[in-house]
């Protein structure tokens, strides 16, 4: 291979990326397969592969998956749903930007999980506090950041409406709704990572299944090669969403690339 | 049509710190004249225009349409801005069709229009492609193409091709001169650029700035048929040389 094209396959954007991958791994290997690490902290790529395929065998693995997943697309749907008409209402009137600001700003610096033992008092062990907990913890991202791309909607766009013989409502679904579409998928796909990291606070509290709930049954029987399973499960789906998050950006909205 | 302006007076926020934009301005504009309104800066032309589009109010005195008090903006003045001129997600048909649509016009209505008023501006071939992909005048021949499809008494034009290259500057100055001429609309023209302005309107006035008011008025009468060779004739030079002598009177004494 000459240097030419070598250096064409490193400007590969996804070439790198793999090789960092590659590289966390061969070091995972090397240092379980000489025996520098104790197994019992740190199981080898070989052990994890094979408990991993043991929990998806017996179905363990896609039921934990499927739970955590359900519960974080409830909470999120439920915060996305709220947080798009109120960030809508507090950019474009300031009347009610005044009024909750300051209410949200307060909120939003409460961490999320700290919301756990109230919660439980009051909606006890199911799913529902699970759900809550983020709504809770995106609702107020959401909403601000919602807020922040409808103010940036350009002044122009909406008054060459005006002039065109718009009014409120419609205004709203054909000047600003276009306009801040693209942000609005991008905070969704930022904020989605907290709403993996709360399902998996909450099941660590409690739960019968999930991935978060797994990992610490994993701990009590000090099987780490289990919660390695759960925490690369972890990471797939959340690149997955992230990625399908990107999709759907260029797909809808091609303008704003 | 007939836009009455008089004794527009306009001052931006409250008490101590209230600010004098527009000092007692008037004017009047006629079905199918071209008024240009020229000043630099601070003179508060674009303030004029917004008042007159009907984005923001007089603090006082009064300006009527057809005998009717302007009190909000509405389709019967159609704008150009300089900047964000057009919606990014729409294609330049839908960007055209867009104020159709708003006014609930019939759909095949919409379509024969669009047609109609890309081919005005001679951007037929581009009905489907983003303004992304469009040069900055033909972003603004769209627009103006929107603003006009949307079927205005008046067109209010804010500095329309001030971010654009000179070169395509002066085509599209030909341009809407054309546009005019063959189409007979009535136009508002904001500049800062005294050549623009007399090479388009039939009537300029000055405006100086702190407080923004008229201090001079003309009419022009060019033979503007050999439209580039205009920029050049005597008559023309001459008048651009008086105007310009004015509006520098009014600047302040540079240190020296």
């Amino acid at each position: 291979m000459t240097t030419v094209e070598l250096r064409r396959l490193l400007s590969q954007p996804w070439v790198l990326g793999l090789m960092g991958i590659l590289g966390v791994l061969i070091v995972w290997f090397l240092s379980t397969a000489s025996g520098a690490v104790d197994k019992l902290f740190l199981p080898s790529p070989l052990a994890v592969w094979q408990a991993g395929q043991t929990q998806w065998s017996s179905g363990i693995l896609l039921k934990d998956a499927l739970a955590s997943i359900q519960r974080v697309f409830l909470g999120f749907a439920l915060s996305a749903g709220v947080a798009l008409p109120v960030g809508i209402a507090m950019g474009t009137n300031p009347v009610i930007c005044r009024l909750l600001e300051p209410l949200i700003g307060l909120i939003r610096y409460m961490p999320a999980p700290a919301f756990i033992p109230l919660l439980i008092i009051y909606f006890g062990l199911e799913e529902l506090p699970k759900v809550l907990l983020i709504f809770i913890g995106t609702v107020f991202f959401n909403t601000l950041m919602i807020m922040d791309a409808v103010k940036f909607v350009p002044r122009e766009l909406v008054e060459t409406a005006l002039t065109l013989g718009g009014k409120g409502f419609p205004i709203l679904t054909r000047v600003v709704a276009p306009f801040i579409a693209p942000q609005v998928l991008d905070t969704y796909r930022i904020n989605m990572a907290s709403a993996w990291n709360l399902v998996i606070v909450a099941e660590l509290v409690a739960a019968t299944e999930g991935l978060g709930k797994r990992i610490s049954l994993a701990q009590r029987f000090l099987r780490t090669d289990e919660i390695f399973v759960g925490l690369i499960a972890i990471g797939l789906i959340g690149l997955a969403i992230d990625l399908g998050f990107r999709l759907l950006m260029r797909r809808a909205c091609s303008w704003a690339n | 049509m007939h836009l009455q302006v008089s004794n527009v007076c306009k001052s931006f926020g409250h008490g101590r710190a209230s600010k004098l934009v527009l000092d007692h301005v008037s004017f009047d504009l006629h079905s199918g004249e071209f008024l240009a309104l020229v000043g630099r800066s601070g003179s508060g032309k674009s303030t004029v225009m917004r008042l007159i589009a009907g984005l923001d109010h007089p603090s006082s005195g009064s300006i009527c349409l057809d005998g009717q008090p302007v009190v909000g903006p509405g389709s019967d003045r159609g704008m150009v801005f300089q900047k964000y001129s057009l919606y990014p997600w729409l294609t330049a048909a839908q960007n055209v069709a867009f104020g159709m649509e708003l006014q609930g016009r019939s759909r095949s209505e919409v379509r024969e229009r669009t047609g109609y008023f890309l081919e005005v501006v001679g951007l037929a071939d581009a009905a489907r492609r983003l303004p992304r992909e469009l040069s900055g005048g033909m972003q603004q021949r769209i627009a103006i193409a929107r603003a006009l499809a949307a079927d205005p008494k008046l067109l209010l034009l804010d500095e329309p091709f001030g971010a654009l290259d000179i070169q395509i500057r002066e085509s599209m100055q030909e341009f809407l001169h054309q546009l005019w001429q063959r189409t007979g609309l009535t136009a508002l023209l904001i500049t800062h650029d005294l050549e623009e302005a007399l090479l388009l309107a039939n009537r300029v006035h000055i405006l100086a700035p702190n407080p923004g008011r008229i201090v001079r008025s003309v009419d022009v009468q060019l033979d503007r048929s050999a439209m580039p060779d205009v920029r050049l004739s005597p008559e023309f030079l001459a008048m651009r040389e008086d105007l310009a002598k004015g509006l520098r009177a009014l600047e302040p004494a540079l240190p020296s």
